[in-house]
């Protein structure tokens, strides 16, 4: 789905208050998954802002007693989300403090970083059955964290890559895959690297890289500064396409408005 | 000096005696007795003749011609300052322009003591001897000037002396454009020469990014006075010796200076013809002034002091080449000059005897005298771009006043190829990764690789940010990058890492910067020059727009300062704002490195008989391979000087007396950073002076104020004196060095001596027989010099100065006013190559020789070609010997380590003991390398030489070449093999080793084979990212919260169970961790169903699944886990508390579902009993509510008594059960 820019804004000013859970996302019933990825954008960058206010110590404290008092009164009830949607802060990333905090109160050491995505992987591990209810409640109904989330985003990306990568077959262009790239030692993989550079509207492609999610501005500067930079710094220029809408790469050559900046500036740089 | 001139205008000597006297030749022997008894008196003076000649042109020609300050009042105070001349005070009518002489106080009064009195004139014999005189008759075709009876015209000082005022005046003031040349200045040493202008007080604005002091243009008068002011202020001209001015006055002067600066901007403001009417104020007319060859006032005068001038020029007696030349042309081009209202020039027409009245009276003086001088130096000319030619050529001028001159010109142009292209500059780019230098191999640690990979990313994010800012007003370097780029700098920790940094570093400045265009940058109206693509026609119309696009160019000129342009600037910006010491130091040493290796650069070399035009073709090449060798070279001396001197360059003006001393004892201890004077001596030696010269003076460019007066480097300065001094341009001989190759190294040269930092007096006190140089040079045949290596183009691209010729000519024709603060800058872009790799020359012996041999019969393309073949089919060989050989090895190595595994067990052993084993059986094979690489290259080698060498080659050449080529592809492959295979089939062994290692190591089950999908499949399955987010629906319906209406139907379980199991068959899209989650959300679905917790849509009658329908579902989940999955299912989860927990929240329990569950996880093999049962009894352990406990505690023993039933019983729960009524009731 190819939006403009004033469209998305739109759109993103009527999810900024909306919390990232199941049941208030199934309010948006119109194309869910492209929704669904703006909303998701929108609301990882509100968390970006927001994220350090409910990491001092006192939110921690003031939360956690929350909890302990909310499921003292009624362990069944979904405490830790509810404390999550007020808070404006996303279920699994509450989950996670809460899971800590638990965690330095009742073991000696500070659990590490892998204790902790462990159980929050597998609640199964939560040593206390209320907390683990809870914790899986949050996970289950966050759209937008958490492992589930994390693996629908990984396997979207995987996916995206498998078709990119038939297509490329189906077209005949020789690529060099991540994994053969990595065995040449190279620091920084795009997706594919094309042994024969393709012009694509012009302008000739080195490399393509699969993006999932919805291309809005901001990622796209993220992704920028991370991978094409990253890329371009290594003498590849390529290009970043992304889904259609419709689950399907018609072309390599897929519309995407918003990559036109990074295609366009400086006329990509030459090859 | 001036008595030399006068002797010399008095025809009392010949101008060539006077020149052999000033380069005190020994050709010497027909020098007329007189002339030389008359020049021998004025020996000590030698040496300090041709400055002031050259001051004396400028002086003169200030007087005259456009563009300098006002000229000066003529106070009888600006008298007593005269340049310490005995009968000065009495002799101040040379007014205070004078002064701008060398203010000599030399004991030598014998040499000034005849000039006034010498009253005796004589023709001399005529200036015709010289050579160069041929110019002469054409010019001496005018009037005959009556010489003996000269007259001075006026008494000392006197104001009635003609005091002509100039419109529009060449800016002689401009240090720019004519820089002042040595001579001695006053004070009591009285041995130092200054320059021509003293007063040059600016020394805060000497620091290293900004252009000099002297180089700064000067104000431009905009309403030039037109009456002799006696108000004049101006600094410029007075030329008071320094030691009379007062540091306040200095100050003042600096601040009338800075504020004058903002009036250069890029159009004057003075009106010109264009642009506005005529100043009333002004006597004289502003058209431009027709030059008319019949009206120059005192031609014979004019005509020996050109002779004198050319002489002087052809000799390499002046500093710089280019310099007069440009001076030259704004003779030619002077506009107008306007004469003072008490000026008659018919007064005087016969004024020749001395140097009191003045050389230009007029427009057409300066043009004829220019045109004379032009007329000597055809040669020169003829070499210039084709656009200057054009220009030249049709200069009306010139066709009026040298009609034949103009016709060679023309003819020149006509011959001319010498196109300067105007392409645009490529557009910048990264250096691509390496994976022989880049990758992990070549750092110490995994920390240091991916912080390198970081600085990487940091590095360009700096340049393109740089990039995107750099021409923003008020952007600047320091502010905006500083902070960053030190913080990067900061983690360069290892000194490995230091030298990774310091490699990109310089692939990306000589990847941006050493093509010109990359130097020029792509600032609009910067990059082609708009006037010389135009044009002249359009010029006037263009003016308005010259005058909105161009900015004012402080570095223009024809000398300017040594700057960054372009992208370079980032460079240096990146530099200073790093201020890293061990940067630098890598830097130097990486740079040092990388000239050494380019200098040492074996270029092909000429045959001079090879004429035809294959050859013309190569020499294409070759000249465009020097040119990126040179470009490189130059590039990186500059920066290696730039970052060498650094630490000594500073804004204070340098040091004197003791502390000079103290400071010169001190820098002799240090060594060079590289040692350049021995560079120096080879490349003369070896006749490479063309090569090493050029970037040996962009390194010395930036050296300090000290450094040439080290007696390292003066070797070197004299060594490049000598140099200059015998580059003769008009003796041109077989073998000898190419004309254009010393015009670039004269240019190049000309423009180091007029460096602030490089001691003015350098050039001239400096005794250089010339043909001593001559006589040191042990030279090969055909050395580089003597090759024609240098095009106009790289001239161009190396001296962009040389372009400012062309613009005063464009600026002529466009009628523009000329010098208004900055002429565009001249970019003359080539394209160029990355390096060719350089065949080493290894081969020795008599074969080596007979190939050697072989070649020099041949066009070098064929060399080129046989070497170029050697060297890609040895690296192919190199590689193929990897892909086949090695990687036989490397599977032999994994089958016996899998051989060794089996038989030791599952620990295997030490795995560096393993390596060895494995390598000792392994690397014996290694030797099969040499005769395979043989092979390859046997095989490949003939055919890549036969398709690149023309058809018609003869076949015994063909032969030979190929046969040489096989020799060197072999001898390079073998060479590299025998020395490295062993360690390469190590490398590649170690590497399949701890590969195999790891694999053996953890999750044996997740090495279970994989199947694919069915060769039918056509991967329509729906993705798994879908199911997973599907199943979490499901999932989060389940647990809650949830709307009161919300729920899912039965069959879109059973839907959904039926996409999971087509999604699992056709693998196509299914990584493993997707796996992962969906077994584990399976298991939790099943959990799910199990304690009936799914919240099912429909009439409420409905609310709960059926039991058949949940068991349906319960089947189609533990088929999937038996039949679909490959990865591991967590199917104890199934009995973990918290799963089984969400039966205790149900009422009624019903277990039975468990129980069926449990049994069928049994009987399909998918869990064992044992397991089970160690799950149910450590769920006894967690707390639970005590009726719980109990039933859990019934279905333990349920399970275990009933070990076998195939039929699964399942009502024995029920009878705990209430009835299904009372349950929907109660929820």
């Amino acid at each position: 789905m190819i939006l403009t820019k004033a469209q998305y804004k739109e759109i993103a000013q009527c999810l900024v208050s909306v919390p990232p859970t199941r049941q208030s996302l199934r309010k948006l019933n119109q194309s869910r998954a492209t929704l669904l990825s703006i909303f998701s954008q929108e609301y990882q960058k509100h968390i970006k802002r927001t994220h350090a206010k409910h990491h001092t110590s006192e939110a921690i404290e003031s939360y956690y007693q929350r909890y302990l008092n909310g499921v003292v009164k009624n362990g069944a009830a979904p405490v830790l989300l509810d404390l999550a949607n007020e808070v404006d802060y996303a279920p699994s990333l509450m989950a996670r403090l809460i899971l800590e905090r638990f965690l330095q109160e009742h073991e000696e050491t500070a659990p590490s970083k892998s204790v902790i995505n462990s159980m929050l992987r597998d609640p199964s591990q939560i040593p206390d059955g209320v907390l683990a209810n809870q914790v899986y409640q949050c996970i289950v109904n966050d759209c937008c964290y958490g492992p589930l989330v994390d693996c629908i985003k990984h396997a979207i990306g995987h996916e995206h890559e498998v078709l990119l990568r038939d297509l490329l077959l189906e077209k005949n262009l020789p690529f060099l895959g991540e994994d053969q790239l990595r065995a040449k030692g190279c620091d920084k993989t795009p997706d594919f690297i094309l042994q024969v550079p393709v012009a694509v509207e012009g302008h000739i492609i080195h490399w393509i890289e699969s993006k999932a999610s919805f291309g809005d501005e901001c990622s796209h500067h993220a992704y920028l500064h991370d991978q094409f930079w990253s890329y371009w710094n290594r003498s590849w220029t390529g290009i970043p396409i992304r889904e259609n809408g419709e689950g399907k790469y018609r072309d390599v050559r897929l519309h995407a408005g918003l990559e036109k900046p990074c295609l366009l500036r400086k006329g990509f740089r030459g090859v | 000096m001036a008595a030399v001139l006068e002797s010399l205008l008095r025809e009392e000597v010949s101008v060539a005696a006077v020149v052999r006297w000033i380069a005190r030749s020994t050709r010497g022997s027909e020098d007329n007795p007189g002339e030389a008894a008359a020049l021998s008196s004025l020996r000590p003076l030698r040496k300090e003749f041709v400055p002031f000649l050259l001051n004396f042109l400028r002086e003169q020609s200030s007087r005259v011609l456009p563009q300098g300050p006002p000229t000066p009042a003529k106070a009888p105070g600006a008298s007593a300052a005269l340049p310490g001349r005995p009968g000065g005070p009495s002799r101040g009518s040379r007014g205070a322009r004078s002064q701008l002489f060398p203010p000599t106080e030399a004991p030598s009064t014998a040499a000034e003591a005849p000039l006034a009195r010498r009253g005796g004139r004589r023709r001399g014999p005529g200036p015709a001897r010289e050579r160069g005189g041929r110019g002469l008759e054409e010019g001496v075709s005018g009037e005959n000037l009556p010489g003996a009876g000269g007259r001075r015209l006026r008494g000392s000082g006197s104001p009635s002396r003609p005091s002509l005022t100039l419109s529009d005046p060449p800016n002689l003031s401009n240090l720019e454009e004519f820089p002042p040349v040595g001579s001695v200045p006053p004070g009591p040493a009285g041995t130092k020469p200054s320059r021509r202008i003293n007063p040059t007080p600016v020394s805060e604005e000497r620091s290293l990014s900004k252009p000099k002091t002297c180089f700064t243009s000067p104000p431009i008068s905009c309403v030039p006075s037109s009456q002799p002011s006696a108000l004049d202020t101006s600094p410029w001209g007075l030329g008071l010796p320094p030691g009379c001015r007062s540091l306040q006055e200095e100050r003042e002067m600096l601040r009338k200076e800075r504020s004058k600066q903002p009036q250069q901007s890029p159009t004057p403001t003075c009106p010109t013809p264009e642009l506005g009417s005529p100043l009333p104020s002004r006597a004289g007319s502003l058209t431009d002034e027709p030059a008319d060859p019949a009206r120059v006032s005192s031609r014979q005068r004019l005509e020996l002091v050109a002779l004198v001038y050319s002489s002087c020029i052809a000799e390499n007696l002046v500093p710089n080449l280019f310099l007069e030349l440009f001076f030259v042309f704004q003779l030619l081009t002077a506009r107008r000059m306007v004469t003072a209202k008490d000026s008659d020039p018919e007064l005087s027409p016969g004024v020749l005897d001395s140097l009191e009245s003045p050389l230009f009276q007029s427009i057409h003086d300066c043009v004829f005298f220019a045109v004379q001088v032009l007329e000597c130096h055809f040669q020169v000319l003829s070499n210039l771009d084709k656009g200057t030619l054009k220009l030249l050529a049709e200069n009306e001028r010139l066709l009026c006043f040298s009609p034949a001159l103009q016709g060679r010109l023309r003819a020149a142009y006509e011959g001319s190829v010498a196109k300067v292209s105007l392409a645009m500059p490529p557009s910048a780019q990264a250096v691509s990764f390496q994976p022989e230098t880049d990758n992990r191999a070549n750092f110490s640690s995994d920390r240091a690789f991916h912080t390198f990979k970081k600085q990487r990313d940091v590095f360009y994010e700096v340049l393109r940010e740089w990039e995107d800012h750099h021409e923003e007003p008020g952007w600047d370097f320091e502010k905006g990058l500083g902070s960053r780029i030190r913080a990067m700098m900061g983690q360069l920790s290892a000194a490995c890492s230091h030298s990774h940094f310091v490699r990109l570093f310089q692939k990306q400045l000589l990847q941006m910067c050493q093509s010109p265009g990359g130097a020029g940058g792509t600032v609009l109206g910067e990059a082609p020059d708009v006037l010389s693509m135009l044009g002249a026609d359009k010029l006037g119309r263009l003016w308005r727009l010259q005058e909105r696009l161009m900015a004012p160019q402080s570095s223009g000129g024809p000398c300017p300062p040594p700057t960054f342009p372009g992208c370079q600037g980032f460079f240096r910006d990146f530099i200073l704002s790093a201020s890293s010491f061990q940067f630098n130091q890598h830097l130097m040493d990486s740079l040092s490195l990388k000239i050494r290796e380019l200098n040492g650069l074996a270029l092909p070399q000429h045959e001079p008989n090879d004429e035809d035009g294959e050859s013309d073709v190569d020499w294409q090449g070759e000249r465009r391979q020097f040119a990126v060798v040179l470009l490189s070279l130059r590039l990186l001396a500059k920066f290696l000087g730039f970052v060498a001197f650094l630490p000594y360059r500073g804004p204070e003006p340098p040091p004197t007396g003791e502390l000079q001393d103290s400071i010169l004892a001190l820098r002799s201890q240090v060594p060079p950073v590289l040692d350049v004077r021995t560079l120096l001596q080879r490349g003369l030696q070896a006749r490479r002076a063309v090569l090493t010269v050029p970037w040996l003076v962009e390194f010395l460019s930036f050296a300090d104020h000290v450094v040439p007066l080290l007696d390292y480097y003066r070797d070197i300065f004299i060594l490049l004196l000598r140099l200059h001094r015998s580059l003769v341009l008009s003796q041109e001989s077989e073998g000898k060095m190419c004309f254009l190759n010393k015009l670039l190294l004269l240019a190049v040269l000309g423009w180091l001596f007029q460096i602030p930092t490089v001691p003015e007096d350098l050039f001239f006190l400096e005794e250089g027989p010339s043909d001593a140089f001559e006589v040191d040079t042990v030279a090969p045949e055909h050395g580089l010099d003597a090759a024609p290596v240098v095009d106009q183009q790289l001239l161009y691209t190396c001296c962009p100065y040389i372009g400012e010729l062309r613009k005063l000519l464009a600026l002529w024709v466009s009628g523009s006013s000329g010098r208004s603060g900055g002429f565009m800058r001249k970019i003359t872009p080539t394209t160029t190559t990355g390096l060719g790799a350089q065949p080493s020359r290894t081969s020795q012996g008599l074969q080596a020789r007979l190939a050697h041999a072989f070649f020099h019969n041949q066009p070098p393309s064929l060399r080129r070609t046989v070497e170029f073949v050697a060297e890609r089919i040895g690296s192919n060989c190199v590689k193929h010997i990897k892909a086949t050989l090695v990687a036989d090895l490397v599977r032999q190595a994994e089958s016996l380590l899998q051989e060794q595994l089996v038989t030791q067990g599952e620990e295997g052993g030490d795995p560096a003991q393993l390596l060895e084993i494995l390598c000792s059986q392994l690397c014996p094979h290694g030797a099969q390398a040499l005769a395979l690489g043989r092979e390859f290259c046997h095989r490949k080698s003939p055919g890549a030489v036969r398709a690149l060498l023309p058809e018609e080659t003869p076949a015994a050449v063909l032969s030979s070449a190929e046969n040489i080529a096989v020799g060197l592809a072999t001898e390079k492959a073998c060479a590299w093999l025998s020395a490295n295979i062993t360690a390469l089939i190590r490398r590649e062994v170690k590497a399949a080793v701890s590969r195999t290692l790891r694999a053996q190591g953890p999750e044996p089950a997740a090495r279970g084979e994989r199947r694919g999908c069915s060769r039918a499949c056509e991967h329509h399955a729906p993705l798994p990212s879908h199911l997973i987010s599907e199943i979490k629906d499901v999932l989060s319906l389940a647990v809650g919260p949830r709307d009161p209406d919300e729920g899912v139907s039965p069959e879109h379980l059973e839907q959904l169970l039926g996409q999971l199991g087509q999604t699992l068959r056709c693998r196509q899209f299914l990584c493993p961790p997707a796996e992962q989650h969906l077994a584990k959300c399976s298991v939790d679905l099943a959990s799910l169903l199990v304690a009936d917790q799914i919240p099912i849509l429909g009439p409420p009658a409905q609310y709960r699944l059926e039991r058949g329908q949940a068991r349906r579902l319960l089947h189609m989940l533990l088929s999937l886990w038996k039949e679909d999955f490959q990865g591991p299912v967590p199917l104890q989860l199934l009995l973990s508390p918290r799963n089984v927990g969400l039966l205790a929240d149900t009422r009624p329990r019903e277990w039975d579902l468990l129980l069926f569950l449990l049994r069928e996880l049994v009987e399909k093999g998918l869990m064992g009993r044992m397991e089970i049962e160690a799950c149910l009894g450590s769920l006894h352990q967690a707390q639970w509510p005590g009726d719980f406990a109990e039933e859990l505690a019934t279905l333990s023993n349920l399970f275990l008594a009933e070990p076998h039933l195939p039929e699964p019983q399942l009502r024995a729960c029920e009878l705990v059960q209430p009835n299904r009524g009372t349950v929907l009731a109660q929820s």
